[in-house]
């Protein structure tokens, strides 16, 4: 359901992250992505969500063509995914409802159905008591969940993560992962970048490892 | 639609989340907007007072005092056989002083006087009403030695309608460089606002926000903003006639001009809103263009 074809990804100014990197990710698959600080991971995440193009070959997701795809296509792609990147990136001025809400206003949802969704989301992150909370208010692995919570609330088919554990202490870390396992366990295709594939691997996880844009196997 | 509502909401929240700051500029577009408002509102009711006067050149001739009624005849038979002449109309003195007593603020005057002043008179059209040939008839006419003095009518007439001119033309190159202002201002205005919320907009793009979702909130706003500056300024440009207005009026009247000043009408209102919106609008939507582009946004 999501493959790279003879992929290469030059940023401008910048060496080759990617070289001509060919995966397939079925569908239902959990998988890992390990490899040094720099070996392109991210770069891969962002091939698939649209948020850079590849200078060469082709990332299809149900059978689009990613890189090419009109640019007014592009949202409806991202809505179909769920996205957590390193960094939250929640906002700051708003309650976690109203963070989690997000997505499903874009989307246009009935604002009735919407607040029951988030609630669900909620619940399933283990945040119900803290839907009116600022999300200054909360620890670091609270935020991650929120995030979490916000990338599935439009249950998507595909939920990608970029290092979602990578600053939390041990604990919070193990926590997050079980999360993600829940998601895969309920038939959702889930790729992780990681540098921390212990949390995974004895669970079924493919593991794949990228150096210097390249595909270890 | 409720995209539209809200996005319309966020840019109202928005508008009511800095008062201080959105009132502000407010008042700059109000302020930039009632110059040229109030100029137009100002010439509008000149214009309405000039228009009842004819443009169409009149030459009166005014008679010595002392004409006896037999030569007034000869010179008015004489009028009507030049060829040059249109149209005649002889203006007895009294019939002059009646229509001076019935012109506002003269009844008084004209009451008090034990004898009428004014002289008999001529009203006459020229046929050829090129200004060289209607030059010459008034000289022909001057030579008669009955003949106290000429005017011109249309002279002032004249003159006010250039000045009208004069001051519309003004007031629409005001208007059109303070509604440049007005745009340039929300331009401004919105930068800023992206600029502090790029964090926000990234967010919204990775979710899956199409760029007029993003826009919206913005075109909104610079609309909202347009309208409440014009509703300032109507504000302005209502309180402002009132004050002038009777000073205005009380020097009209030393020229003996019965002059009111009326104000704007509620449809002048609604176009000076509609338009202080539109530019609004105008200058969201260049800013958002220029501001807005999604390689930026997400990093
Ligand atoms: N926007 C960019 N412009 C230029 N070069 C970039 C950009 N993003 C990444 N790179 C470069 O591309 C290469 C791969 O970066 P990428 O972020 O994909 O690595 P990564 O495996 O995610 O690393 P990390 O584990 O540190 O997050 C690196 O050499 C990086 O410097
Ligand atoms: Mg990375």
């Amino acid at each position: 359901m999501i493959e790279f074809d003879h992929v290469s990804k030059h940023y401008p100014g910048g060496h080759e992250a990617l070289t001509d990197l060919s995966l397939e990710i079925r569908h239902g698959e959990l998988l890992v992505l390990a490899g040094h600080s720099g070996a392109g991971k991210s770069t891969l995440l962002k091939l698939i969500a649209a948020l850079e193009a590849p200078t060469a070959g082709r990332v299809l997701v149900n059978g689009l063509d990613v890189g090419r795809m009109r640019r007014s296509q592009v949202p409806y792609l991202r809505r179909s995914l769920g996205l957590v990147m390193q960094e939250h990136r929640l906002l700051m001025d708003r309650t976690v409802f109203d963070n989690v809400m997000l997505p499903l206003l874009i989307s246009s949802q009935p604002p009735s159905d919407a607040a029951k969704r988030v609630r669900v989301a909620l619940e399933r992150v283990g945040l119900t008591e803290f839907e009116r909370a600022m999300p200054m208010t909360l620890s670091g692995g609270e935020q991650q969940r929120v995030a979490i919570a916000r990338a599935i609330v439009n249950r998507p088919s595909i939920l990608i993560a970029d290092e979602p554990t990578a600053h939390l202490d041990p604990a919070y870390a193990r926590e997050i992962a079980a999360l993600f396992r829940s998601f895969h366990a309920a038939g959702v295709t889930l790729i992780l970048a990681t540098h921390d594939d212990t949390l995974y691997s004895p669970y079924g996880a493919r593991r794949v490892e990228l150096a210097h844009g390249k595909l270890l196997s | 639609m409720s995209a539209h509502v809200m996005a319309l909401k966020q840019a109202l929240r928005r508008l009511g989340g800095k008062p201080v700051s959105t009132l502000l500029s407010a008042l700059v577009i109000a302020i930039a907007l009632t110059l040229p408002a109030l100029g137009y509102v100002l010439v509008d009711n000149v214009a309405s007072l000039a228009r009842g006067i004819s443009g169409k050149p009149e030459i009166s001739v005014f008679l010595n005092n002392d004409v006896p009624a037999e030569r007034v005849k000869a010179i008015e038979t004489a009028l009507r056989a030049n060829p040059q002449v249109a149209a005649l109309r002889f203006v007895p003195r009294d019939e002059a002083l009646k229509q001076l007593a019935a012109r506002g603020g003269f009844a008084d005057v004209t009451g008090a006087l034990a004898d009428n002043p004014l002289p008999d008179a001529f009203i006459l059209d020229p046929r050829d009403d090129s200004p060289t040939s209607f030059e010459a008839l008034r000289k022909q006419i001057g030579a008669i030695p009955e003949v106290a003095q000429t005017q011109l009518d249309s002279e002032w007439v004249e003159r006010l309608h250039a000045i009208i001119a004069l001051a519309r033309s003004t007031t629409l190159l005001l208007a059109s460089l303070l509604g440049a202002a007005l745009i340039i201002v929300t331009f401004n205005t919105i930068r800023l606002q992206i600029l502090t919320q790029r964090h926000e907009i990234s967010v919204k793009l990775l979710l899956g926000a199409t760029r007029n979702y993003v826009r919206r909130p913005f075109l909104y706003f610079g609309l909202l903003q347009g309208l409440l500056g014009g509703l300032l300024a109507w504000a302005l440009v209502v309180a402002l006639l009132v004050v002038m207005a009777p000073q205005i009026e009380a020097l009209a009247q030393r020229y003996s001009i019965v002059l009111s000043i009326g104000g704007p009408a509620l449809w002048q209102g609604v176009v000076l809103c509609a338009f202080a919106a539109l530019l609004g609008w105008l200058g969201a939507a260049i800013s958002v263009r220029r501001h807005l582009h999604d390689g930026l946004m997400i990093d």
